[in-house]
């Protein structure tokens, strides 16, 4: 392995062989260009779950919404105008390969990234929505404490670095709840129902969107599992587990049983796509999390290698089985 | 787009729709400023397309003009009486010009306790925004003013308003406020669709909706279980919930 790490950095390749550090440059531009690609156009999947919800909306208020959604974002993409002036809180998700490294090291990387978030900022543009919670100083570039966020996973083979963006509304449709195990399934379908109901009337969550559920951890783990789960799988994903997987279209059907269309008119347009994730928890208890994604669900991804290949791709593949893993190795 | 009903002939103020698919969603076309005549005849649910002059206002300037008794400055009062609840996603750029490309609203009922002194202050008359306000808010605070609530689209129709913006007129309280919250006037030509939401008896759209919607919730709600432990406060009779 030490040998390997020395052949790796530049200053040891030999001529013609391949440079195995990724220029921090090099990520500084994919994830500006993920940015525009994550505000302007829509992910296919996701359009597809719209139009289909669409398809079998019987409500014409409903209707009327989601045929002007699904022109909205034709006209993003043609135009390279962001699909929705709400640009959210733009974030990272970061997948590193076990063998990859950042010329720099991973601190030129974080940086690499809040330069792009604030030259993204200026250039589609996005609009300025960080400001500090207490004296709402905006520095109009999305960038401050926190901000953005980067979350990290590794995965045992590679020397590529994925990046994921993600621009999601940060106002309505999540909620946190500490259930018990003897609340059970019924109980996380009445928290599904009360979570969608409370944000779903007049629209404030802008569904229908996909619904990200987590299930267990700590607290923390519970509500960032459920982000993951609505904003890094793809609409059609299931999760591998098949009693975890009946649940999720359980929950899709009931979602769209409760009579809330679009825009919270009335209707069967409510949930797009339901995605549950779980992590171990207390003996004692069942925490649950969920997040409505918006119904403009914005996110991008690219795997970036170190012979500077960029590949751009619509599915984060942020679940993997090593994620997901369960025993010891 | 063959949805929304299409009437050349203008009916008078009909009773009030009972059912969601009573709404004819009549599309119109208004000039701004909006006159007290094109008001009143709008209906709940009719598609709204705007040509003229908006500016948008959120927490920043409402706390300036509401609040610190600012005062909307005298150019944009004289121009429109079109608030847009929004803030737009915009740049400006290094020759000191303004980029608006996308626009958004952002939701209304966190401006309802200002309501009536904006009013009186801004001499609004049409409100634009997302997810509207009570029927309660709609009777107290706006039909006193002559004004009516127009809701967005969506709420992601960011593109499709953002192509009907021709011109940034002025931006105001830039510096102070972020480009965020700043007052900007935009020219824009039929900007929409927007639905009549509280239109002008004070009626509001998604209260019908919800008065729909409530009807198959109690249903629902029969098949699901108290939780084991209430939260502090926590209501559960189902009559509160719907």
């Amino acid at each position: 392995m030490r040998q390997r790490l020395t052949a790796a950095h530049p200053a040891a390749t030999v001529t013609g062989a391949m440079a195995r550090t990724i220029p921090a440059k090099l990520i500084e531009d994919t994830a500006r260009e993920l940015m525009a690609r994550a505000a302007i156009d829509i992910p296919p999947d996701y359009r597809d779950g719209v139009r289909r919800a669409r398809d079998t909306e019987r409500n014409k208020l409903a209707r009327f919404v989601l045929t002007e959604m699904l022109a909205n974002w034709e006209l993003a993409t043609a135009e390279r105008r962001p699909m929705c002036a709400d640009t959210g809180l733009p974030r990272y998700y970061v997948r590193v390969g076990n063998e990859a490294q950042v010329e720099g090291g991973f601190v030129a990387m974080e940086r690499a990234l809040r330069r792009a978030t604030a030259d993204a900022t200026a250039s589609i543009p996005l609009r300025p929505n960080r400001v500090h919670p207490l004296t709402r100083v905006d520095h109009n570039n999305n960038v401050g404490i926190h901000a953005p966020e980067v979350t990290y996973a590794f995965e045992p083979e590679g020397d590529w670095v994925d990046v994921t963006t993600v621009h999601k509304g940060g106002l309505f449709g999540s909620d946190y709840r500490m259930l018990f195990p003897a609340d059970g399934v019924a109980g996380i379908k009445r928290f599904f129902v009360d979570t969608l109901v409370e944000f779903g009337r007049r629209g404030l969550a802008c569904q229908p969107a996909i619904v990200g559920v987590g299930i267990g951890g700590a607290k923390d783990t519970c509500v960032r599992l459920g982000k993951e789960a609505a904003c890094l799988r793809t609409v059609g994903s299931r999760n591998p587990d098949p009693e975890i997987a009946k649940l999720e279209d359980e929950l899709t059907a009931l979602g769209n049983y409760i009579g809330i269309g679009a825009m919270g008119f009335a209707g069967s347009s409510l949930v797009v796509a339901t995605h549950i994730e779980v992590a171990y928890s207390h003996t004692g208890g069942m925490p649950i999390a969920m997040h409505s994604f918006c119904l403009s669900s914005r996110r991008a991804t690219a795997r970036i290698h170190p012979d500077g290949r960029v590949e751009h791709r619509g599915d984060p593949q942020w679940f993997t089985d090593y994620y997901r893993r369960t025993g010891v190795e | 787009m063959a949805e929304p009903g299409r009437s050349s002939t203008r009916p008078t103020p009909s009773a009030a729709p009972q059912r969601l698919d009573d709404v004819a969603m009549d599309e119109v076309r208004l000039s701004t400023p909006v006159s007290a005549e094109a008001i009143s005849r709008l209906k709940l649910g009719d598609v709204v397309y705007l040509d003229g002059i908006l500016y948008t206002a959120r927490e920043g300037v409402y706390r300036k003009v509401v609040d610190l008794g600012h005062g909307l400055p005298a150019s944009v009062r004289a121009l429109t009486n079109v608030n847009f609840h929004c803030s737009p996603a915009a740049t400006v750029r290094p020759d000191g010009s303004y980029a608006v490309e996308a626009v958004t609203a952002t939701a209304s009922f966190r401006f309802g306790k200002s309501m009536t002194r904006w009013f009186e202050q801004s001499g609004a008359k049409v409100i634009v925004g997302k997810a509207g306000l009570t029927e309660v808010a709609y009777r107290e605070w706006f039909i006193p003013h002559g004004a009516v609530y127009l809701t967005t689209v969506g709420y992601g129709l960011g593109a499709a308003y953002g192509k009907c913006i021709k011109r940034v007129v002025d931006v105001h309280w830039l510096e102070d406020l972020g480009i965020a919250q700043a007052l900007w006037v935009l020219e824009v030509e039929r900007l929409g669709p927007f639905l009549v939401e509280g239109d002008p008896q004070g009626r509001s759209l998604f209260a019908l909706a919800n008065r729909e919607i409530n009807v198959r919730l109690q249903e629902v709600y029969r098949s699901l279980p108290n939780y084991s432990m209430s939260r502090f406060g926590e209501a559960t009779p189902l009559e509160e919930i719907v």
